[in-house]
């Protein structure tokens, strides 16, 4: 969708290819660094997280009690769903803009369905609001893969095609919580152990998504097509059929999260989740991945989410004016990208000179 | 001796341009084959055809003498043939061993990726092939011997029985080399059919077995290396008749016009030295990579340079500073005239005056009619095949565009006019125009500096000759003593110029 990133000057010779004994320290180094670099990443982001919730609970220790806790867990599950699915497409140099408008479409047919016919098992429905974000997905993946359409481009011309099928189909209506079964209300509310029912959803995506991205070969080749799009073709991974993949997930995650959204707030009409498509990548790039694909985790993603929205509620327990949450989530992606900037020169440095210092 | 791989009677073509025609290759197992040819004469080609890249148009790839269909890249690696490039694409973020194994995973229970397995595999290839590499460390950073030796594990790592190296060495250093070299033989040893494409005589004489040479997309020959001599290589590969296209009329050299002094930019070329003067056609000869465009975009003050001097009509050029190069009367016509000559979507008029603009201009607004009148003027001086000058210049056929950037340069009235590879892809008429109309302009007094890699066109056009050998200005050969062989011994690096 975009053009590469300038690749860095060509590397001097390598030490590896001559002929004298390596010391035995050497096979390793090259993944030490780079594992350690993955985790000042990850640790980069926890970090601040456990600042910011510390210094506002020092400010006002009620920031810490269990409703609030839950509060701030329940605020992040939506947004963490969506940043995973988000990260399965960036990962592969992709984008999908669509996905806070496929959210409300679901939403929305969720409410609907349960006004067609209250007594439809919750099982169901949400298998209903995944399938229609699935469909949405698999729109956006047959233009992209097929017509070969950068992704910007087609996905952000369906989220307006689905906002307007969203607001064609409400047509200024508005879906209640009593239109709702209660039993489904209770999901949004529900907690078990103190964990909130909702977050377990977001907690079993999560852990899904890593574990197929990290071994499972398709996961795997979508990293690949995202740092090389022309190597993938030609080591013969099927691209359009992966990057199709890759958004039909983010669109079956949006209309999961789209189903959650009801159960969460009851109230429903066609502006559900309008312009959180921009919150969502904002929490992938803070959560380092990188936004030209073949790099970053959906678990860095998700404490991202995480992150956003814990300052949408320290920052006003800090007493600052919520005029400026905007700006701080802005001065936080640029952070994000120069610490991935500063870490990923070092890298390269480290990775070419062998034993080069620090 | 039966082939392992075949190819007969494969023709490929690009549009008007015919790549390969009816070429044939044979390639026997336990055997390092070499493939030489000029650039252009259809090696890259050749080798993306055996790579599943592009689809021949006309004849048949065979294995074991059962014919091939090579759809696309994963059909070639499924027959077992493995193309390891000049400059391999690796993902940089991934891990080595993802490298060598992505999309053929070694997986363990629930299809999962078996990392241990992938790393001990992984291990196991480099230490048959005797390179310490970590498995683990990602691609990113290598430098190209080291992510050539990853896809030579890759080819390994399916049991390739045909290895393609695309000029492997061009970027290697010596003990590099012979560390690729020991591989290519191990392969070879192994049974493998490897080809060899480089265009350095010493390593094809010491790797190969059997020569096949191509020449303007057709297959010449195919010998045992032991019947060959360099020399008789070399005539192969230009063997051509100079044909009397060529109009240059022996102009009287003036004053020198373009001086370059020492001039070095450190991985590019160090220093470059030659004057060229007034009236005179000087061509840089040399191999694809040698350097030749490096040098003329740093005298245009495209890029920078480390050390030496640019001098223009006595005066010193500031460095990297492409207005005052423009200002002191130097041209360049660049060598891919779509990405960097021409501005695709904007009318030949807008093109051929874009660097006249300010003087066609009135308090900063282009003057339409002075615009289209200047523009009419020099499509018709240069017989540029338009119907109007406000169509889109990426209408117009190949040739006509390269009028248009001609056209464009020629209008600021350059002292010194800088020409890479002019005539690359243009049909044969056309090419007779830009020659003659070169020639005049040297007749007028300018100093005319050609980058060409067609041998013919240097021989024909040329005053003299210089030729560049990685990095290096290795010889400056007046046109009498300019032939096929002196150019092309010294492009190699052999010692031909005494």
């Amino acid at each position: 969708m975009m053009s590469p990133p300038p690749s860095p000057s060509g590397p001097p010779p390598s030490t590896a290819l001559r002929a004298e004994p390596d010391s035995p320290a050497r096979p390793a180094a090259g993944a030490r660094v780079v594992r350690r670099a993955l985790v000042v990443r990850e640790v980069g982001i926890v970090a601040a997280l456990v600042l910011l919730v510390a210094v506002t609970a020092t400010v006002n220790p009620r920031f810490l009690s269990a409703q609030s806790v839950k509060d701030l867990l329940l605020g992040s599950t939506i947004l963490a769903i969506l940043a995973v699915g988000q990260t399965i497409v960036v990962v592969s140099r992709n984008v999908d803009l669509s996905v806070g408008s496929v959210l409300g479409l679901a939403a929305f047919a969720t409410g609907s369905l349960f006004v067609a016919s209250p007594d439809l098992p919750i099982p169901v429905v949400l298998l209903a609001g995944v399938g229609l974000g699935a469909v949405c997905g698999a729109v956006n993946g047959a233009l992209i893969a097929a017509a070969r359409v950068p992704a910007l481009v087609v996905t952000l011309g369906t989220l307006y095609v689905f906002r307007g099928l969203d607001y064609t189909w409400a047509t200024g209506r508005q879906i209640n919580a009593a239109d709702m079964p209660p039993a489904f209300l209770r999901l949004g509310t529900r907690t078990i152990l103190g964990l909130p029912v909702l977050t377990m959803f977001a907690i079993v995506v999560l852990v899904a998504a890593g574990l197929y991205l990290r071994w499972y070969s398709s996961g795997r080749e979508l990293y690949a097509i995202g740092s090389n799009p022309d190597a993938a073709h030609l080591a013969g991974i099927p691209v359009g059929r992966r990057v199709f993949g890759a958004f039909v997930a983010s669109g079956a995650l949006a209309g999961l999260a789209g189903v959650l959204y009801a159960a969460r707030f009851g109230t429903l009409d066609a502006n559900a989740g309008l312009g959180f498509e921009l919150n969502v990548i904002a929490a992938v790039v803070v959560g380092g991945v990188a936004i030209f694909g073949g790099s970053g985790s959906v678990y860095g993603a998700a404490i991202g989410a995480v992150l956003l929205v814990t300052i949408g509620s320290a920052l006003p327990v800090l007493g600052v004016n919520p005029f400026w949450q905007r700006a701080a989530v802005g001065v936080l992606i640029l952070a994000a990208i120069g610490l991935d900037r500063a870490l990923s020169a070092r890298l390269a440095r480290r990775l070419r000179g062998g034993s080069g210092g620090v | 001796m039966e082939p392992l791989l075949a190819l007969t009677g494969v023709s490929k073509s690009f549009g008007a341009v015919a790549a390969l025609r009816d070429v044939r290759l044979e390639l026997r197992g336990h055997e390092v084959h070499g493939l030489v040819g000029e650039n252009g004469a259809g090696k890259s080609t050749l080798v993306k055809i055996l790579a599943g890249v592009h689809a021949p148009d006309r004849g048949v790839v065979t294995l074991d003498g059962r014919e091939l269909v090579l759809a696309g890249p994963a059909d070639a690696r499924a027959a077992g043939i493995a193309v390891i490039y000049q400059e391999p694409a690796l993902f940089p973020d991934l891990s080595v061993a993802e490298n060598i194994f992505i999309a053929r995973q070694p997986l363990r229970g629930l299809r999962r990726i078996d990392g241990a397995a992938l790393r001990a595999r992984t291990r196991e290839l480099f230490a048959r092939l005797g390179v310490h590499l970590d498995p683990d460390r990602p691609a990113r950073g290598l430098s190209i011997a080291d992510q050539q030796l990853v896809e030579i594990a890759k080819a390994l790592s399916f049991d390739a029985r045909v290895v393609v190296m695309d000029e492997p060495t061009s970027a290697l250093s010596g003990a590099e080399v012979e560390r690729l070299f020991s591989v290519a033989r191990t392969l070879r040893d192994a049974g493998a059919a490897v080809l060899f494409i480089s265009h350095r005589f010493e390593e094809i004489f010491a790797l190969c077995q059997r020569i096949t040479v191509l020449r303007d997309g057709h297959w010449i020959s195919t010998d045992p290396a032991e019947d060959l001599t360099v020399d008789s290589l070399v005539r192969r590969m230009v063997g051509r008749d100079i044909s009397a296209m060529y109009p240059k009329s022996q102009a009287s050299a003036g004053p020198a016009r373009l001086e370059v002094r020492g001039l070095t930019r450190s991985g590019a070329f160090s220093d470059v030295s030659f004057t060229v003067h007034g009236g005179e056609i000087v061509a840089l000869a040399g191999l694809v990579g040698a350097g030749r465009t490096e040098v003329i975009r740093a005298v245009f003050g495209v890029d920078r340079f480390d050390a030496g001097e640019v001098v223009v009509d006595g005066r010193r050029l500031p460095p990297g500073d492409t207005p005052a190069a423009i200002a002191a009367g130097l041209a360049l016509v660049p060598e891919d005239r779509r990405a960097q000559g021409l501005v695709m979507e904007l009318s030949v008029a807008r093109n051929l005056t874009l660097p006249r603009r300010w003087s066609l201009s009135r308090f900063g607004l282009l003057l339409a009619g002075a615009e289209s009148r200047s523009a009419r003027t020099w499509a018709d001086r240069l017989r540029v095949k338009t119907a109007r000058v406000t169509d889109p210049v990426s209408t117009l056929s190949g040739g006509n565009q390269q009028k248009v950037v001609l056209a464009k340069w020629l209008s600021t009235r350059p002292g010194v006019l800088i020409v890479d590879e002019p005539t690359r892809g243009i049909d044969v008429g056309t090419k007779a125009e830009v020659h003659g109309l070169l020639s005049r302009l040297a007749a007028d007094g300018v100093a005319v500096l050609m980058v060409s890699s067609e041998l013919p066109e240097v021989l024909g056009m040329a005053d003299r000759v210089l030729v560049m050998h990685e990095g290096r200005l290795v010889a400056d050969i007046p046109r009498a003593r300019a032939d096929e062989r002196s150019v092309m011994l010294a492009a190699t690096g052999q010692r031909g110029e005494p």
